[in-house]
């Protein structure tokens, strides 16, 4: 790619505001991510009799057995949800700067 | 078949002291030599013979030093995810995992969620960025727009670090295994796993370590799962019934429910938790999985896949753990020393994944499932070492010493050289920490990539006013600040070093959140103070930089054939 194309890239407004808008995406997908791991944790430390509630009267399964299976899937889930939209969507648009500034 | 060490049991106290069982995920500890296991042999010398077919196949494959290095870029994401997988799901994580939800229940659940989270993060701040910047070495994002030499040098340096950690404990974690598994010789046994390791290494390169990885991870994952239905299958597939039945039989009884002495101290808590989810970020030998696929798209698919296979395998292993508390109380007298409960299970609380294997499948899938753990190790190691010659040939060699002007088939040569120097370093090493307690390696080698390599690869991709000299500073000092603080903990200091009990100076389970704040702060301030020439050109490169790790734009593209 030639410096011209760099050029044409950098002073794209499209450009701009594509990286700002998948920044704050990564961003608030992380502090997801942060909140409910560090949150677990934090609960087991602090308060672990509510983890070991049992889900249901005269039942054996505690509360913190679905949470903490929770927080797995959550993981996943939001690693697909990113790449979903980063896959479709957000390369999309990166395609289509590409295209513009490349003539 | 006579008692023995119990392992995860030295695990835990351990981390009862430190606030975390970071040991079970690591280190099996010491064990006795078993009968020699037929069984279980044939079933590894199958493994081992269709993945030296491989490895033939891949040699002829492996031309260039791109293909050493990244197979050609030419994996599917697919592939990758499952390689990824097979490169991170240890046979110590399998073992370990499975026993501290035998030992304690809820705690190893717990456990496991930390060694998973660290893989969404990597996604969304990262991979795909990664991809874009980098061709062989995570090295090469950096040295984008900073100075070749020093930027190369630390990251050789971080690597090197490491790689040797995470390899003392899988080597020494081999040889404990094998001895109880196969009934070889511990010395055999290390020799036998740097040897085959080299073979793949050597001739099929990343191709064939690739192949290795995704093998033993569909192995892995067939296993556990056939161990998680069987046990399921029993309680009517209602965990309800399985738990009910585990809180009965289990010494803790109900506790095993909810969270026990696992975290006494949060901030131990938070050291651990932060250097699984940064320092997952910042393992040499996974960030390189990033360079054999051909595309950022490719990339992000093979981490969600990646975390995918990894955090239904630790729903697995919880499954597991739960079915052997209740199976392995049945029969005493096969699976405890002494037909005595009291007294633990034979070989240890690690062993619990494989005698389950037994009380399901029998002999054979015990074979299988041993075969498998040693497959694990084969495979974990040989991307470790991948990952250390690409360090050395690549960014110490090819890109600082001969300031990148040297051909592919020179570099390609240096790169065996070194995998040969690294294979004979390893299986040194496993001898020589024979009976040194190495439960804390794993931990500090991710304490060290949290602290040393995450923050420089972070601030380079996503800060504009990082320079080469803040980079390297702040690095060198996450580097010198989380080994430091790891010696002065209780687990290398009381356990490892034999200093009185209480005598340990750093108070917490990993240095990560001191260690890994320092390097940031660092970089911040030296990268600021700077205001060389270098830095000025370095800043004016980021606008560059930021288009081609955002859009892909002149990102190296996979080699053709």
């Amino acid at each position: 790619m030639s410096q011209e194309t760099y050029k044409r890239i950098r002073e794209n407004p499209k450009f701009q505001a594509f990286v700002s808008k998948r920044n704050v995406y990564s961003v608030i997908m992380s502090i997801v991510i942060f909140v409910a791991y560090y949150g677990f944790i934090v609960l087991i430390a602090f308060d672990k009799a509510f983890l070991a509630t049992k889900l249901s009267v005269g039942g054996v399964t505690s509360i913190g057995i679905p949470i903490g299976l929770g927080v797995i899937l959550l993981t996943i889930i939001l690693t697909w949800v990113y790449v979903w939209r980063a896959n479709s969507e957000f390369d999309a648009e990166a395609d289509a700067i590409i295209k513009e500034s490349v003539q | 078949m006579k008692p023995i060490i119990k392992l995860s049991l030295a695990g835990l106290a351990l981390a009862g002291a430190a606030g975390l069982a970071v040991a079970a995920g690591g280190d099996l500890g010491q064990m006795q030599k078993q009968a020699t296991n037929w069984t279980a042999i044939s079933m590894f010398a199958i493994f081992v013979g269709v993945t030296l077919w491989i490895t033939k196949w891949a040699a002829g494959k492996t031309k260039t030093a791109a293909d050493f290095y990244t197979a050609g870029g030419g994996i599917t994401g697919f592939q990758n995810g499952l390689a990824i997988a097979g490169d991170y799901m240890s046979a110590a994580s399998f073992l370990g995992i499975t026993g501290l939800v035998f030992g304690s229940g809820f705690d190893g659940l717990i456990f496991s969620i930390g060694w998973l989270v660290g893989w969404p993060v990597l996604t969304f701040l990262l991979a795909e960025r990664l991809r874009n910047l980098g061709k062989f070495t995570f090295a090469d994002v950096a040295a984008y727009r900073f100075s070749p030499g020093p930027i190369r040098s630390f990251a050789a340096t971080g690597t090197l670090v490491v790689v040797a950690f995470y390899l003392i404990a899988q080597m020494v974690g081999a040889g404990q295994l094998i001895k109880v598994l196969f009934g070889l010789d511990y010395l055999y046994a290390v020799i036998l796993v740097g040897f085959i390791m080299l073979l793949y290494v050597l001739f099929g390169g990343m191709t064939a370590t690739t192949w290795v990885q995704i093998i033993k991870a569909v192995m892995l994952l067939a296993g556990a799962t056939f161990m998680a239905v069987a046990v399921l299958f029993q309680f009517g597939f209602s965990p309800e019934a399985l738990f009910t039945k585990a809180t009965e039989v289990h010494k803790l009884k109900d506790a095993i429910m909810g969270p026990g002495s696992f975290i006494k101290d949060p901030i131990s808590a938070i050291c651990v938790g932060m250097a699984l989810m940064f320092g997952t970020a910042g393992l040499p030998h996974i960030l390189m999985r990033f360079f054999t696929v051909p595309n950022a798209k490719e990339a992000r698919k093979s981490v969600a896949w990646a975390t995918t296979w990894i955090g239904y395998f630790y729903i697995l292993t919880f499954i597991i753990g739960f079915g052997a508390i209740v199976m392995l109380i049945q029969h005493p007298e096969t699976y405890y020393v002494d037909g005595d409960i009291a007294k633990g299970l034979i070989g240890g609380g690690n062993m619990a994944a494989v005698h389950l294997a037994n009380a399901v499948g029998g002999d054979v899938f015990l074979g299988f499932i041993s075969a498998v753990a040693f497959a694990t190790i084969l495979a974990v190691v040989a991307g470790l070492t991948l990952s250390g010659a690409s360090a050395v040939s690549h960014d110490l060699y090819a890109s600082v010493w001969r300031r990148s002007n040297v051909d592919s088939a020179t570099e390609l040569r240096v790169s065996k050289i070194t995998t040969v120097a690294l294979g004979i370093i390893a299986v040194l090493l496993g001898i020589i920490f024979e009976k040194q307690n190495v439960a804390f390696m794993v931990m500090l080698a991710f304490s060290i990539a949290c602290s040393a390599n995450f923050p420089v690869l972070a601030m380079s991709v996503l800060w504009k006013n990082c320079t080469t000299r803040g980079a390297v500073v702040g690095g060198s000092v996450g580097l010198v600040l989380s080994v430091g603080l790891t010696i002065g903990s209780a687990g290398v200091w009381e356990a490892a070093l034999g200093f009185e009990e209480g005598s340990a100076w750093f108070p917490y389970a990993s240095p990560s959140l001191f260690s890994m704040t320092a390097a940031f702060l660092v970089i911040w301030i030296v990268s600021l103070l700077d205001n060389s020439e270098g830095a000025q050109k370095e800043r004016a490169l980021y606008a560059d930089q930021l288009i081609r790790s955002e859009t892909g734009v002149g990102a190296a593209s996979a080699s053709s054939h």
